[in-house]
């Protein structure tokens, strides 16, 4: 359970969060875990992880490697279900339905809590077939407004001055830090209620990583975004709310000005300033 | 010091003995199609392409033997590819982690290292007898069966190639995996799967024994598919264990064209398949 970088002991200084600074105050509540556990196979992943997460605001989860963030991530919209042997039990209830239950259809929770990938995944198409994909997937959009949700999606995604010389170019001639916004812009294309995102700097440089944050910084006006980070600066730069997670449990979670200069609990103040982790 | 002598003449040793094997391969190799050239060479005219399979001693060619070939390559592959491409992609998309897929793939290796003279003998069983006559459908079917394992191997390995996130990306849209399968995940596989129907036409191809069986032969033009039909292979088989000359002349030319169409296709294949794997690399 060792990450491989040690953020520096003098971090607390430099991590005086930007973003977090201007709290939003109390946001209505989109999603709601209770009593979260989760398997693979016979190993527990997650223990007993309760928490409110805000609409329009960016709650990051920092933690050393297989503490469970990820695994978090991947329950809110059920993306485990595909791999066998894995199962969640508890509630978690986006936007009141509890999306853990028998009875709701995955493809359409998914359509409805948008996903992006660590990697850049941009589908074998054009730029503007890749945007359009979860539309046409509706089949609630046609024609012109079809066009227009794309190039909105694309604007949203800071992407548009681009590309939109050559939106019929296979998504995949794109820089990967292009590619990854053009992920984001076709997981906001659908005009989903909750955007989660898994490390989605970690395979980018540091210029495209700026521009996805500030990207970020932008949506979350409109979303509530869930995202998963490696990098203790990204999350105080550019969430709202921050959770610590160690060892499969949800340590501490506050706003990130709280989080990461006064934790209340002693972990937490370890990871952030280094000690472990 | 002594021992490391020993160490680096065994070495030595070793790769000597490595490269005499290779050598003696590559001048198998060499020498039988040095031979196939040279021999082929002096049977080919274009007579071999226009003219019907003679009778001994008088002039002809082999245009219903090429004919029968490829009309039953062609739609053995029509037949068996779909069906192995189909259950390639069972066993990497929807069955990827079932007990079921682990037995049709156990299955599928038994059937691909199947010698094919039992699959022309098990189309002879179920399909010439009870027909009481062989027929090019029959040489068909036989070929589909050799198809089938090859194309579902082919499908399987290189949907597998797909990364993951991929496939997650188009499931976390709400995208069924049908959806998913055939948008995302074959056209992202699209030159992987092009190579494996060329190397299933190349394997198919070259094929005696299931159409001796099946097919038989045919002295004269057939195009009608319930009725033996001439082929490549046994055209060649026949001619040259024949002891007129020219027979033997004209099965040389039909080796060759066999081999240079097969080793076409398999060239186009692995550059094919070269060019997919390194775009997956670069990404």
């Amino acid at each position: 359970m060792i990450a491989g970088s040690k953020p520096p002991r003098h971090l607390k200084m430099r991590l005086a969060p930007r973003a977090a600074a201007v709290d939003p105050g109390p946001q209505a509540t989109r999603i709601e875990i209770r009593s979260l556990n989760f398997y693979y196979g016979r190993i527990q992943a997650l223990h007993d992880v309760n928490l409110s997460i805000g609409d329009r605001a960016i709650t990051a989860f920092i933690g050393p490697s297989g503490c469970g963030k990820s695994t978090l991530l991947r329950v809110m919209n059920r993306m485990y279900a595909l791999y066998p042997h894995q199962r969640a039990e508890g509630q978690v209830r986006i936007g009141g339905v509890d999306i853990l239950a028998p009875s709701v259809d995955v493809a359409e929770l998914r359509y409805r809590v948008g996903m992006v990938f660590q990697k850049p995944t941009p589908f074998p198409m054009s730029v503007f077939e890749n945007v359009a994909f979860g539309l046409r997937l509706a089949g609630e959009v046609h024609g012109a407004d079809l066009h227009e949700r794309v190039e909105t999606a694309l604007r949203d995604a800071a992407l548009w001055e681009e590309v939109k010389d050559k939106l019929h170019a296979d998504g995949r001639s794109l820089s990967g830090g292009q590619q990854q916004r053009l992920c984001i812009a076709r997981a906001i294309a659908v005009r989903p209620e909750v955007l989660l995102l898994d490390e989605p700097t970690a395979a980018l440089d540091p210029i495209s990583t700026l521009r996805i944050e500030e990207l970020l910084q932008n949506l979350r006006e409109r979303y509530c975004i869930v995202m998963v980070t490696h990098n203790l600066q990204q999350a105080a730069r550019v969430a709202n709310v921050t959770g610590f997670m160690y060892l499969g449990a949800l340590v501490e979670v506050g706003p990130s000005s709280e989080i990461f200069t006064s934790p209340k609990n002693r972990q937490t103040d370890d990871y952030i300033t280094g000690r472990f982790g | 010091m002594k021992r490391r002598t020993l160490r680096k003449f065994r070495n030595g040793a070793f790769l000597a003995l490595s490269v005499v094997a290779t050598a003696i391969g590559l001048a198998c190799l060499a020498a039988i199609l040095w031979t196939l050239v040279s021999n082929g060479v002096r049977g080919l005219s274009a007579g071999v392409f226009t003219q019907m399979t003679p009778p001994p001693g008088s002039a002809g060619g082999m245009l219903n033997a090429i004919y029968g070939s490829t009309v039953m390559t062609v739609l053995g592959i029509l037949i068996g590819s779909p069906v192995g491409m189909l259950a390639g992609t069972y066993l990497a998309e929807y069955g990827r982690y079932s007990r079921l897929s682990a037995f049709v793939r156990f299955i599928n290796d038994v059937l691909l290292s199947a010698p094919s003279i039992i699959i022309g003998l098990f189309i002879y069983e179920i399909v010439v007898v009870p027909e009481g006559h062989f027929s090019a459908l029959a040489g068909a079917l036989a070929l589909a069966v050799i198809a089938i394992p090859v194309s579902l191997r082919t499908t399987e390995d290189m949907l597998n190639l797909v990364p993951q996130g991929l496939k997650d990306s188009s499931a976390a849209l709400g995208a069924y995996p049908w959806r998913t399968i055939l948008s995302v995940v074959y056209p992202a596989a699209r030159s992987g799967i092009v190579t494996g129907l060329l190397l299933a036409i190349a394997r198919v191809s070259g094929e005696t024994a299931p159409l001796l069986f099946t097919a038989l032969n045919n002295q004269f033009w057939s195009a009608k598919l319930t009725e033996p039909m001439a082929n490549l292979p046994v055209v060649i088989f026949q001619f040259a264990l024949s002891p007129y000359a020219d027979w033997q002349r004209l099965a040389w030319a039909g080796a060759l064209i066999i081999t240079v169409t097969i080793l076409a296709l398999s060239i186009t294949a692995r550059a094919l398949l070269s060019l997919f794997q390194s775009n997956r690399g670069a990404r």
